[in-house]
C-alpha cells in the first residue's frame, strides 16, 4: 500500500507544484504508515525523477511515452489507474491537468475524491481534510468513504519539506497505447520570460483604481524586481487593459501566493474569493472604507501611482545592500 | 452538433455563508440562487457559435441534477436561450452521484460542457466523472470554443501557455473564463419562449455517495490591516521583509 | 393573500439587477456630469424587451405584468434614474395609450416599433401655464377637413428630442373647456415642430427634457386616438399607470440610496466602531428600511390592482405619493449617514437625492397625488 503523486511533466522539468506535491505524499505516507511513491509521465531524465527523493519520494513510476505530451485527461486517468492499482491515497496538483484527470481517476478506482485540499488530512481513520468552500468564505471538513482516496492539492497550500532518501525509478507499462490518446494538438502559444501566475510565489495586481492601461509598467516593473507575477481585477481585464488570463477573483483564477500587491483594488467579494488563501496581502488604495484593507496584512491609504516608484525605489535599495 | 451543458445551482457570489447550528450543513435561508458561473459562460459561448453558424450546432439542452428548487436556474437558461432542458430529481449529494444520475442520460449529445468549477463546495469533479462514466475524452481548461468545417475546435489553458486542441465527437469540454466575455441577460422574449419550452423531469436511480462534508468552519478571523502613509511606502516594504518575512 | 413573487417575475427583477450593476453603473456619473443621452443603453435595453415590456406580444411587446414592470423599474432606479424614466415614459405613458386606447392601424403603425424599442416615445401634456392644471390646455388643434392644424408649447418633455413618437393633447374645442381636449399621434419630424434646449436639470440629467414648439403642424386625421373631447379622460387613465412607473422609480431611488447607506454604515468607522453600530446610525437605518418597505408594498398593490384589472388610480396616487416623499427622506438620511462622503459625487447618494427630487414633481406633484386622494376619500 501507498500514497502515490502524480508529478506534473512540464517539458522533461518538475517545477516547485511537483517537489510539493512530492512532500506531501511523503508526509502523508507517514502519518499513514505506507510508502510515498511517484508517477511521472512522458519523457523525463531519470536525474531530474531523482530529485523527488530530496522529498522523500522513494520510488518514482515512469512511463517516458510521449503522447502523454497530449495531456489527454482520459488516458492520464488510465495509467494512473494502472499505476495506482495498489495505493490507498493518490494525490494530483490542483492545476487543470489535475482537475481534469482526478475525478476520472477517482472513478476508475471507485475510489471518493475531493479537490483543493490544502494539507494533511486532520484524521486518517475516517479520512478527513480540510478544503476551502464558498470560494473562501467557510473552510469543509470533507470526509472520504471509500477505502481509496483522490485529492487535489492547492497550490503553495504544503510547500517544501525536504526529507532525503534514494529514490530508485521504475519503468511501468500504464498500458495506454495510440488507440487511448484522442486529442490533437494544433497548436501550442507559450507564455515566455514571464512568471506564471499559478506558479508565482509574489503576485504584483492592479485594478481599476491603476487609472490607465498605460500605467501597468510600473507593476511590471516592481514584478520584475520581485520575480513577481503579474495579475489584475475583474474590471481591468473586462475593459481590455489586460488579458482574461491575468484576472485573479472567483470567476478567474484562484491563487495562494506568499505574498500579494493590491493596487488600486477595491476588493469586491469576488476579487478577495480569488486571493485569500495569499499569506500575506498588501493593499494600496485611496478609499480607506476599500474592503481591501479587511483582508489586507499591510496597507497604505494613498495614491497606487504615488505609491508604485515608493516601493520600486525600497526594494531596489534592498536588493543592493544585499 | 448536439450541445448539452451542465446547470449548477449555486448562491449567489455575495451570499453572507452561514451554517446551521452544529456547523454540518449550509443554511440555504434567504440565498438567492444562481446558474454556475463557468456554466453560464459555457451556455452563452454555445449559444454565440450556433447564432454565428447556421447549422453547426443543432441544439443546445441544458441539464442538472436536483430537487424542483432549482428549476428556476434551468428556466433561466432556458430564457437565455437554450433550446430545451433536464432535471434528474435527486439530490446532488456529491460529485459522484451527480456524473452517475446524468450518464445514463448523456448518451446522445456530441459535445458536453462543464463549468472548472462550482462556486458552492468549489468542486470540479461532475465533468470529469461524467466523462468517465461514458467513456469519452475529455479536456481541461478550456477557454475557446468554436466549429470549424463542422469540427468542434478548443483552446485550452496549460501551464506556461495555451494550445488549440480537437478531438472526435462525443466530448467533454471543462471550461474557464474566457470562453464568453459576459454571460447573458435574459430578454423578455426569451423569458416568454421559456415558458413553452420542454423541461422534462426524470426520476433518478439508486446511487450511493462517496464522500460528505463532516462539518464547516469559518475562516479564522484577520488581524488587522498594518496602514502606513503614502509617505512610509518604504517601511512598508521594509517590513515585508523584516516583519512579515515575506521578502 | 400571497407575497411570493414568481420565477419569471424573479428572472425579470435579476435581469434589470444585472443590467444595472454590469453596465448602468460604469457610466452613470459621467452622463450626471455631461447630461448626454443613454443611446447605448436605451438600445441594449430596448433589445432586452424592458422598453415594450407589458405590451401585449401580439403588438412586439414582452407580455409581462406590472409587478415585473415595478420590480425591473425599482433595479434600474437604484443606479439610473435617467435611464428609467426614459422607459417609464415609453412603457406606462405612451405604449399603455396607444395599446388601450388607440386603433388596430395605429398600434400596426406606431405601437410595435415602440414596443420592439426601435423607437421611443413621449406624452406632450404640460404646457408652460398648464403644468399640474391639464384641465387648461392652451395648445390647438384646428379642424382643416382631413388633418388637424396645430400650434402652441408644450414644456417638460421627457425624451423630448429622442423620441420619435409623440402623443400629444390638443384643445380642440375650447368653449367645452376640458371635454374639448383631445389625444393626437404626431410624428417627430413633422414639419413645423422645434424644440427648445435641453433643459439643464438639477438630477435625471441624463434624460433629454424639451419644451417643444408646433407652429402650423399638419396632423392626419387617421392620427387622432378616440373621438375628439377624449383626450382629458385619455391624458388621465394613461397617467394612471404613469405613476406607477414613477412610483417605482421613486421607490428604487430610496432602497438603492438604503442600500448604499447600510453597506456604508457597515464599513466606515468612528469611535473605534462600524459606525452601524452607533444606535443613531442604526436607528437612521431601521426607519429607512420600514418607509421603503411601505413604499414597495404600495407600489406592487397598484401594479397588482392595474394585473387584475380593477381600478388602480387611487392605489397608483397613493404609491407615487408616498414613494416620492420618501425617496425625498431616505436619499437625504443616505448622505447624511456617509457625512461628506455623502456630498461627493463619487458616492452617488448625493445624485440619488437630487433624482428623488423629481419624482415628487413630475407625472403629477405629490400636493396633485393628495388631491386625488383626498377626492376619493371624500366622495
Amino acid at each position: 500500500m501507498s500514497v502515490i503523486a502524480y508529478i506534473p511533466n512540464q517539458e522533461g522539468i518538475i517545477k516547485k507544484a511537483g517537489f510539493e506535491l512530492a512532500s506531501f505524499a511523503a508526509a502523508l505516507a507517514e502519518k499513514m504508515g505506507l510508502q510515498a511513491k511517484a508517477v511521472v509521465l512522458g519523457p523525463m531524465a531519470d536525474e531530474e525523477m531523482k530529485k523527488l527523493g530530496q522529498y522523500g519520494i522513494a520510488k518514482v513510476m515512469h512511463d517516458a511515452n510521449e503522447s502523454f505530451g497530449l495531456l489527454d485527461n482520459r488516458a492520464t486517468a488510465k495509467a494512473l489507474a494502472t499505476a495506482a492499482a495498489e495505493a490507498s491515497v493518490v494525490v494530483l496538483a490542483h492545476n487543470n491537468e489535475g482537475k481534469g484527470v482526478a475525478p476520472r481517476l477517482a472513478l476508475r478506482l471507485q475510489a471518493g475524491y475531493v479537490s483543493a485540499i490544502s494539507g494533511l488530512p486532520s484524521s486518517v481513520e475516517p479520512f478527513v481534510v480540510n478544503k476551502v468552500v464558498f470560494t473562501g468564505k467557510a473552510i469543509g471538513h470533507a470526509s472520504i468513504n471509500t477505502d481509496k482516496k483522490v485529492v487535489t492539492l492547492s497550490f503553495n497550500s504544503f510547500g517544501l519539506h525536504e526529507k532525503a532518501v534514494d529514490a530508485t525509478i521504475e519503468a511501468f507499462n500504464s498500458g495506454c497505447s495510440a488507440s487511448d490518446f484522442a486529442l490533437s494538438v494544433q497548436q501550442t502559444q507559450k507564455v515566455t520570460g514571464k512568471v506564471l501566475l499559478s506558479e508565482a510565489e509574489i503576485v504584483v495586481s492592479g485594478g481599476r483604481g491603476m487609472k490607465s492601461p498605460d500605467n501597468w509598467g510600473a507593476i511590471e516593473e516592481l514584478a520584475n524586481l520581485l520575480g513577481a507575477a503579474t495579475a489584475c481585477s475583474r474590471p481591468v481585464s473586462d475593459e481590455g487593459w489586460r488579458p482574461h488570463g491575468e484576472h485573479v477573483g472567483q470567476t478567474g483564477k484562484i491563487i495562494a501566493p506568499n505574498l500579494y500587491f493590491a493596487f488600486g483594488i477595491s476588493g469586491a467579494i469576488q476579487h478577495l474569493g480569488g486571493v485569500s488563501g495569499s499569506k500575506v496581502i498588501v493593499a494600496v488604495n485611496k478609499d480607506p472604507e476599500a474592503p481591501i484593507f479587511e483582508a489586507a496584512d499591510y496597507g497604505i491609504v494613498g495614491d497606487a501611482l504615488k505609491v508604485l516608484p515608493e516601493f520600486i525605489e525600497a526594494v531596489k535599495e534592498l536588493k543592493k545592500s544585499h | 452538433m448536439k450541445v448539452l451543458i451542465l446547470i449548477g445551482n449555486v448562491p449567489d457570489t455575495n451570499t453572507k455563508v452561514k451554517f446551521n447550528a452544529d456547523r454540518t450543513a449550509f443554511d440555504t435561508a434567504g440565498v438567492q440562487w444562481i446558474i454556475n458561473p463557468w456554466d453560464e459562460l459555457a451556455l452563452t459561448r454555445a449559444l454565440e457559435v450556433k447564432e454565428a453558424q447556421a447549422g453547426a450546432i443543432e441544439s443546445i439542452t441544458v441539464a442538472n441534477v436536483g430537487r424542483v428548487e432549482t428549476e428556476a436556474t434551468l428556466r433561466k437558461a432556458l430564457a437565455i436561450g437554450a433550446d430545451k432542458a433536464f432535471r434528474i430529481d435527486a439530490d446532488p449529494a456529491d460529485a459522484y452521484t451527480v456524473a452517475a444520475q446524468l450518464a445514463p442520460h448523456c448518451k446522445e449529445y456530441d459535445i458536453i460542457f462543464a463549468g472548472v468549477e462550482a462556486s458552492d463546495y468549489n468542486g470540479n469533479a461532475v465533468g470529469p466523472m461524467l466523462a468517465e462514466l461514458l467513456d469519452i475524452p475529455s479536456i481541461a481548461g478550456v477557454s475557446g470554443f468554436n466549429v470549424e468545417n463542422g469540427k468542434a475546435v478548443f483552446t485550452r489553458e496549460i501551464d506556461g501557455g495555451s494550445q488549440t486542441v480537437t478531438a472526435p465527437v462525443p466530448v467533454m469540454a471543462i471550461v474557464q473564463k474566457g470562453i464568453a466575455k459576459e454571460p447573458r441577460i435574459p430578454a423578455m422574449r426569451g423569458i416568454m419562449m421559456a415558458r413553452t419550452k420542454p423541461l422534462q423531469v426524470i426520476p433518478p436511480q439508486a446511487v450511493d455517495a462517496r464522500m460528505k462534508y463532516a462539518g464547516f468552519d469559518l475562516p479564522p478571523a484577520k488581524a488587522a490591516c498594518k496602514k502606513f502613509t503614502e509617505e512610509q511606502a518604504r517601511e512598508l516594504i521594509h517590513a515585508l521583509r523584516d516583519e512579515a518575512k515575506a521578502l | 393573500m400571497n407575497f411570493e413573487f414568481t420565477e419569471e417575475q424573479l428572472m425579470i427583477q435579476q435581469a434589470a439587477r444585472d443590467y444595472a450593476q454590469r453596465e448602468l453603473i460604469t457610466d452613470v456619473l459621467e452622463r450626471d456630469r455631461t447630461g448626454d443621452f443613454p443611446h447605448k443603453h436605451v438600445k441594449a435595453l430596448s433589445e432586452l424587451g424592458f422598453l415594450g415590456m407589458m405590451v401585449s406580444p401580439e403588438w412586439d411587446g414582452g407580455g409581462m405584468d406590472t409587478v415585473s414592470y415595478v420590480l425591473a423599474m425599482e433595479e434600474l432606479s437604484k443606479v439610473d434614474a435617467s435611464v428609467s424614466v426614459i422607459m417609464s415614459v415609453n412603457n406606462s405613458l405612451v405604449c399603455y395609450g396607444l395599446e388601450k386606447y388607440g386603433n388596430d392601424f395605429q398600434r400596426e403603425k406606431y405601437l410595435k416599433p415602440l414596443a420592439r424599442g426601435e423607437k421611443i416615445g413621449a406624452f406632450l401634456l404640460s404646457e408652460p401655464e398648464a403644468g399640474s392644471d391639464a384641465t387648461s390646455q392652451r395648445t390647438m388643434a384646428v379642424d382643416m377637413g382631413d388633418y388637424y392644424l396645430v400650434n402652441g408649447t408644450k414644456n417638460w418633455i421627457t425624451n423630448g428630442n429622442s423620441a420619435s413618437t409623440y402623443l400629444l393633447i390638443v384643445q380642440t374645442d375650447p368653449a367645452k373647456k376640458h371635454k374639448g381636449i383631445t389625444a393626437l399621434i404626431v410624428e417627430k419630424d413633422s414639419p413645423g415642430i422645434t424644440l427648445g434646449p435641453h433643459e439643464d436639470k438639477m438630477g435625471m440629467r441624463s434624460s433629454d427634457t424639451h419644451s417643444v414648439m408646433f407652429n402650423d403642424v399638419k396632423v392626419p386625421k387617421e392620427n387622432r386616438i378616440g373621438e375628439e373631447g377624449f383626450g382629458f379622460t385619455f391624458a388621465m387613465k394613461t397617467l394612471e399607470g404613469g405613476r406607477i412607473g414613477i412610483a417605482a422609480q421613486a421607490l428604487g431611488l430610496a432602497s438603492g440610496a438604503l442600500e448604499r447607506a447600510i453597506a456604508y454604515a457597515k464599513e466606515r468607522k468612528a469611535f473605534g466602531t462600524a459606525i452601524a453600530n452607533h444606535q443613531a446610525i442604526a436607528f437612521k437605518l431601521a426607519d429607512m428600511a420600514v418607509k421603503v418597505e411601505n413604499a414597495r408594498n404600495l407600489c406592487l398593490k397598484a401594479a397588482w390592482l392595474k394585473d387584475q384589472g380593477k381600478p388602480y388610480g387611487y392605489a397608483s396616487s397613493m404609491a407615487k405619493q408616498y414613494a416620492a416623499d420618501i425617496a425625498m427622506e431616505v436619499t437625504t438620511e443616505a448622505v447624511q449617514i456617509h457625512g461628506g462622503y455623502g456630498y461627493v459625487k463619487e458616492y452617488h447618494v448625493e445624485r440619488l437625492m437630487r433624482e428623488a427630487k423629481l419624482t415628487q414633481i413630475y407625472e403629477g406633484t405629490s400636493e396633485i397625488q393628495k388631491i386625488i386622494i383626498s377626492r376619493e376619500l371624500l366622495k
